[in-house]
């Protein structure tokens, strides 16, 4: 594609900083691709006008020699950071009409460290599903096709735009947000890298909230490297954030040495579930066979408690959920949905602007909650939570990272699974349990699964141990070799 | 856990959200789903563990007790559906 819109974020930014292309140039190249990327819905908002004004500054601030960490690099944001002057959605209709006076920590940090904005991405609403078939505002449709099949497939979710996006190359890097898979299951789906951090790594001050004790922002990139970049650029301390943790940021780019000799890594046996798909199986092996082939020490391990993750996450983040919805009440933003009193008109705004899933989930969250249940049910899944967090500790006394599949199938069609809220659900199995314990995770593109569509090797780490994760990710990026290219792309679209 | 018509009514009103009559069936037939595969948890002796609070063993950060933040109540009330003297406007509570 003219113009750069193919380049990752390492390349547009040694290409930026050689001056063979400005930053107004590759903002023009993105947003040409944004808009030829429009059939598949992964915009719910474009700011091409803002775009253009932000590269020009970038250009003005390159030339004054002040050039940030991402100087003129485009970025598309998950529509569930709040953006100033900006319309902010989260994917629902009960923030119609909201825009936010106030900008996320995590995109000042990348604004600040010369970032350029692209537009808002689709969702899940409230970010709740792993299909991006919640929205609101549509489905999102992947870039991806099964070869001689046209139906159009899932991107994942809930961070489903942004994974969509960077794979269709509408934009080299996204942010997302992960609370129990959302930005590494729809990488996998995608083909792309989608990066969890620790819990506390990045501000959620001015990110719609889910559940608050999982939720965390992250990138979504086409290379491991450009995750490290990225993340480098939206992490840190915010004290608007209680839980964002004071610890310096690494030069994550830095630890991509391609050397893990001696590493050990750890292979659980609980992932190993009835039913995966033998290619998944198959990759799995792969992915070990190339990292013992660079040097590491494969060693099984046992994360006993794995099977009760997801159930325990099924009680943990409806509760939380249905606490951090309560703000939505016609009252201060958003929608209104008139009624004959207070309390007819909090329902009628709800029930009109809450989707099927969100509903589910509030009211499981109400019902676990509620006074005689509160024990049987969170408290249990609090202790279960424990255990989990327990099962990492311990493993991580005896290996330095732990290697998994990142989701237990490939992407599936619009439309499948939807008349089973469980077995979507189950998509994150694999996920999840990261999630619980609070632990950085990476999905790796590599490899095509049996249909043709591309699958995700997953790395869980340390806390606050990134990057022992990105130099392994980039070892097993080198490894696999992944370059299978959407369809969509392919055809140019 | 099998949850009734009688009982979605119930937590949907506790959650401020209006239900379609039609809703109430297929809704209780999906909690109870939820609920029962959630009830394998039981099955774990968790006796004697501690429920987690924090992912992150850090005490909690506190500030001095100042006004850091403010004077701009149109900013606030701006995105309201109805506001009224830089207060937002609902409908009439007390009689």
């Amino acid at each position: 594609m003219a113009g750069g819109a193919d380049l990752t974020i390492a390349e547009a930014r040694d290409a930026l900083a050689k001056g063979e292309v400005s930053a107004r140039e590759l903002a023009g190249a993105q947003i040409a691709a944004v808009e030829a990327a429009r059939p598949l819905n992964a915009f719910i908002t474009e700011t091409p006008d803002q775009a253009l004004e932000m590269a020009e500054a970038s250009d003005a601030r390159r030339r004054a020699g002040e050039a940030g960490l991402l100087e003129g690099i485009p970025l598309a944001i998950k529509d569930l950071f709040c953006t100033e002057g900006v319309p902010t959605t989260a994917g629902s209709h009960i923030l119609d009409g909201f825009t936010p006076p106030y900008e996320s920590t995590v995109t000042a940090n990348l604004w600040r460290n010369g970032a350029v904005m692209l537009g808002k991405t689709n969702l899940d609403e409230f970010a709740m599903g792993s299909s991006n078939t919640t929205s609101y505002h549509g489905a999102v449709e992947s870039p991806w096709r099964r070869p001689g099949d046209n139906r159009p497939l899932v991107p994942g979710g809930s961070s489903g735009g942004s994974a969509a996006a960077v794979a269709a190359r509408a934009a080299p890097g996204a942010t997302g947000t992960d609370t129990g898979g959302s930005i590494r299951q729809p990488a996998a789906f995608c083909g792309i890298v989608g990066m969890k951090p620790t819990y506390g790594r990045c501000s959620r001050w001015g990110v719609v909230a889910f559940a608050s004790s999982l939720d965390q922002p992250g990138p979504l990139t086409r290379t491991v490297r450009d995750a490290a970049i990225m993340l480098g650029a939206m992490a840190g301390h915010d004290p608007k954030d209680s839980t964002s943790v004071d610890t310096p940021v690494p030069d994550y780019e830095a630890a991509l040495s391609g050397d893990i000799r001696g590493l050990k890594i750890g292979i659980p046996k609980e992932y190993r579930l009835d039913g995966t798909p033998p290619e998944i199986e198959a990759l799995w092996q792969q992915g070990i066979d190339w990292l013992r082939h660079a040097g590491a020490e494969i060693r099984d391990i046992s994360l006993p408690h794995t099977s009760y993750a997801l159930p325990a996450y099924y009680i943990i983040a409806p509760a939380e959920a249905s606490s951090n919805l309560a703000r939505y009440d016609g009252v201060r933003y958003g929608l209104r949905v008139p009624g004959a009193d207070l309390t007819e008109m909090y329902e009628n705004t709800r029930g009109e602007g809450f989707g099927a899933e969100v509903k589910r989930r509030v009211l499981i969250g109400t019902y676990v909650l509620s006074a005689g249940y509160y024990d049987a049910y969170y408290n249990k899944a609090r202790r279960v939570r424990s255990l989990i967090l327990r099962d990492f500790t311990e493993a991580f006394e005896t290996v330095d990272a732990i290697l998994t599949p990142t989701a237990p199938s490939e992407a599936f069609a619009v439309g499948e699974k939807m008349d089973d809220p469980i077995a979507m659900y189950l998509n994150d199995v694999f996920t999840v349990p990261a999630s619980l314990a609070g632990l950085p995770a990476i999905s790796v593109p590599a490899g095509l699964g049996a249909s043709g569509l591309p699958l995700g090797l997953h790395l869980i780490g340390r806390a606050f141990d990134e990057e022992t994760l990105f130099r392994t990710a980039g070892v097993l990026e080198a490894a696999a070799g992944f370059d299978a290219v959407p369809q969509f792309v392919a055809d140019g679209r | 856990m099998a949850v009734d018509r009688a009982t979605v009514a119930r937590i949907a009103k506790l959650a401020r959200i209006r239900l379609p009559e039609q809703d109430l069936d297929p809704l209780a037939g999906e909690l109870s789903n939820i609920l029962t595969w959630i009830e394998q948890l039981s099955e774990l002796d968790t006796e004697g563990v501690a429920p987690m609070t924090s992912v992150v063993a850090v005490a909690l950060p506190k500030r001095a007790d100042e006004v850091t933040d403010g004077g701009y109540p149109a900013k606030v009330v701006g995105n309201a559906p109805e506001s009224a003297h830089d207060f937002f406007a609902v409908p009439k509570v007390v009689e």
